[in-house]
């Protein structure tokens, strides 16, 4: 009972996120959250000026429409959550320890999402989607590889 | 507001990314030995046990006397009530009461042990990135730097909410979330800081937290109860109170000790009772976010409607991962050196330092962290001094060269080394801004220069761990690190060398002013966030006048 359970989800992120150096230096841009609805996790469908002509604009909106359907699939309250949560709380939440929650699973299901679409449609325009979760679920985070970080005036 | 340094750098030569290099050497150096998980470098102030796997608040003594009550009075009762209970009324007590101190216990250690929701730190690109969406844009000759909105307003479910811009993580704090200031991190729907059990209270423990008030209060009750039955069948037996006192004297003790903790704790479970069904948080509460204000209609967007589907929600909903990731590997360690070089003197953080002193990268953080509350800060020029390394770090970056790099002959140069983890080959060595003021502003009269000489040796000496090196650092000759001598910095500086037009005079004052707001920012960003809403804008409007006051100050 003194750990937390398993690590939440551990290095499928990790693997997924190639060439981390190079997204250092050059410019990213950031799709913001949407609290229109409340809390729950969703990002704005507003295009970024910056990747004009760089992107089309309906694969953009289709990664944005999947990733806010996937999270919206974690944190809705169905009968099956519900269980689930009253079950952990039977067990003194110690259920928590060996088996794996239904917004982990989403979340495995993001990742999966989001490398796929790095390969398909990301990295042969030049851009790397990063996984929402590694930014604390605040922001999507597209670098654009081929540009260079420009410098604030 | 800080931008990092690295990469400006990096951008003006050739791309090669000079301290990448040699922070994968160290990366490299380190990891047959030791591997960095993501907590080690974590910047909050935070403490990790079991290598990442609990975390608790960086204070945990009335954690341990939360424990040591629950536990002492539970087996005074398990020990000595028990078996007379057990022989004389039934074997369910101690069943039910065994099975209420574990729930009580497990609840207890979960809330503790885990992460309350902590939001992470903006990486220096959001944080830039940020920074250029929210600027004002201002005509270019205009004197007054006009600092950028620090709120945004949203629009949740038709109810508008103001979202702060969190001075320490470099964000826009979400709906409901708050910035602990003990913890120093943003939590994600906040509820309070609970020092009973030794960490936040925020929306991934919450529940944990409830199921531990409500239990304990079952328990608490039982237990109650239970005593005091003993205490009466004793007197039963045909003897006086006084003799069942005498025969069973823990059972005393248990009902006083259960006497005065039950109140508050069904007080406590009630008034959460109450938050959770109608989905508020303490800290709302408190704050009165959903009440009516001035005929304004006010509702709570978060709730779900009524008050079943709140407690469903709150309690049994589903649990959001922990974004912190704690345990993962560090495989982007520059990512973090940014991060650090970024946060500046903000980060604060020593709790894995404390730790794990051998690492490279713990040794990083050492830089420019300010002291913690319960370490004493070697001298008071220790605030002001971090606040110049933040400084220093910012202007060697916009490269702002003023006086000409003779005149820095014989600077002394002072290193804030952190009174915690000296590591002087981290520390960049500053030079004391009184020192080189002198040099580089000739026609200061006599009486100015030799009260800053005074001033910096007053300084020197007051300072604990300051020491003098050669100056490694190429470009830190804008020496405006102590905060008292910044106007009489500038108006040296105006005064002395005459500028080659007046626009490039704007310029510079734009950018010192800006430079001045950052630290005057950071500087009230460590009240802000204690603060309640109300007296937010006020400090804000604050700085801000001192601003205008000293731009007025340059302009005569």
């Amino acid at each position: 009972m003194k750990a937390e359970g398993m690590p939440n989800h551990t290095t499928p992120l990790d693997e997924i996120n190639p060439r981390q150096g190079q997204t250092q230096l050059c410019m990213k841009v950031f799709v913001q959250r949407d609290y229109s609805d409340g809390t729950t996790v969703r990002f704005q469908t507003l295009f970024p000026s910056e990747l004009e002509g760089k992107l089309d604009k309906g694969a953009f909106l289709y990664t944005v429409n999947q990733l806010n359907a996937n999270f919206a699939e974690a944190e809705k309250g169905s009968c099956s959550t519900y269980c689930e949560g009253c079950l952990a709380c039977i067990t003194a939440y110690l259920m928590y320890i060996c088996s794996e929650t239904h917004y982990e699973k989403c979340l495995r299901k993001v990742a999966k999402f989001v490398a796929e679409q790095n390969e398909r449609v990301y990295m042969p325009r030049g851009l790397l989607l990063t996984n929402p979760v590694d930014r604390g679920l605040r922001v999507i985070e597209i670098s654009i590889l081929d540009q260079p970080m420009v410098a604030r005036t | 507001m800080v931008t990092n340094p690295d990469n400006f750098q990096h951008g003006d030569y050739s791309g090669v990314p000079v301290e990448d290099n040699s922070t994968h050497a160290e990366a490299k150096m380190t990891l047959p030995t030791h591997v960095t998980r993501k907590w080690e470098l974590f910047p909050g102030r935070n403490r990790f046990w079991c290598d990442g796997r609990i975390m608790m608040a960086p204070q945990t003594s009335v954690f341990f006397v939360t424990v040591s009550l629950i536990c002492v009075t539970s087996t005074l009762f398990f020990y000595f009530d028990c078996p007379y209970l057990t022989i004389h009324l039934s074997p369910a007590i101690p069943a039910v009461g065994g099975f209420l101190f574990l729930f009580v216990m497990a609840a207890l250690l979960r809330t503790s042990f885990s992460d309350p929701g902590v939001i992470p730190r903006a990486t220096s690109h959001e944080a830039a990135y940020i920074e250029k969406q929210i600027e004002v844009p201002n005509s270019a000759n205009s004197l007054m730097y006009r600092p950028p909105p620090r709120t945004k307003e949203v629009m949740v479910k038709g109810q508008p909410v103001k979202l702060k811009y969190c001075f320490t993580c470099k964000i826009f704090r979400p709906p409901r979330a708050s910035h602990c200031s003990l913890c120093d991190n943003c939590v994600e729907r906040f509820d309070h800081h609970c020092p009973w059990v030794g960490n936040c209270v925020g929306r991934r423990n919450y529940r944990y937290f409830y199921m531990f008030i409500v239990s304990l209060a079952f328990l608490c009750v039982f237990i109650l109860t239970c005593s005091v039955t003993h205490l009466i069948l004793i007197t039963k037996e045909d003897k006086i109170f006084f003799e069942a006192v005498r025969e069973s004297p823990t059972s005393i003790i248990v009902v006083i000790v259960c006497f005065f903790s039950v109140w508050s704790i069904i007080g406590l479970a009630g008034f959460h009772t109450y938050l959770v069904s109608s989905n508020q948080t303490t800290n709302e509460d408190i704050k009165g976010s959903f009440t009516s204000k001035r005929g304004q209609s006010n509702f709570n967007p978060y709730s779900q409607g009524n008050v079943c589907s709140n407690c469903c929600h709150v309690l049994c909903g589903p649990v959001p991962p922990s974004l912190i990731d704690r345990r993962a590997l560090v495989t982007d360690m520059s990512e973090y050196q940014q991060q650090e070089s970024g946060v500046g003197g903000m980060g604060a953080g020593e709790g894995g330092a404390n730790q794990q002193p051998n690492t490279v990268t713990t040794n990083n953080r050492s830089y420019g962290a300010t002291c913690p509350p319960h370490h004493e800060s070697p001298s008071g020029n220790g605030l002001n001094a971090q606040l110049g390394c933040n400084l220093a770090t910012t202007t060697s970056t916009e490269n702002i060269s003023m006086s000409p790099p003779s005149l820095h002959a014989a600077p002394i140069s002072i290193a804030t080394s952190s009174c915690n983890n000296p590591a002087p080959h981290m520390v960049a060595p500053i030079h004391h801004g009184a020192a080189s003021i002198p040099l580089s502003t000739p026609s200061i009269n006599g009486s100015d220069t030799s009260s800053i000489r005074a001033n910096a040796g007053a300084a020197t000496n007051e300072g604990g761990a300051l020491y003098e090196s050669a100056p490694l650092a190429p470009k830190m000759d804008l020496s405006d690190l102590d905060l008292d001598d910044l106007d009489e910095v500038m108006i040296g500086v105006m005064t002395s060398s005459p500028p080659p037009s007046t626009s490039s005079a704007n310029q510079l004052s734009a950018s010192r002013l800006r430079l001045l707001q950052d630290t005057t920012m950071i500087e009230s960003a460590l009240d802000l966030d204690s603060l309640e809403e109300s007296c937010t804008s006020s400090v804000g409007a604050g700085s801000q006048a001192g601003l205008i006051r000293r731009a007025d100050l340059m302009t005569s």
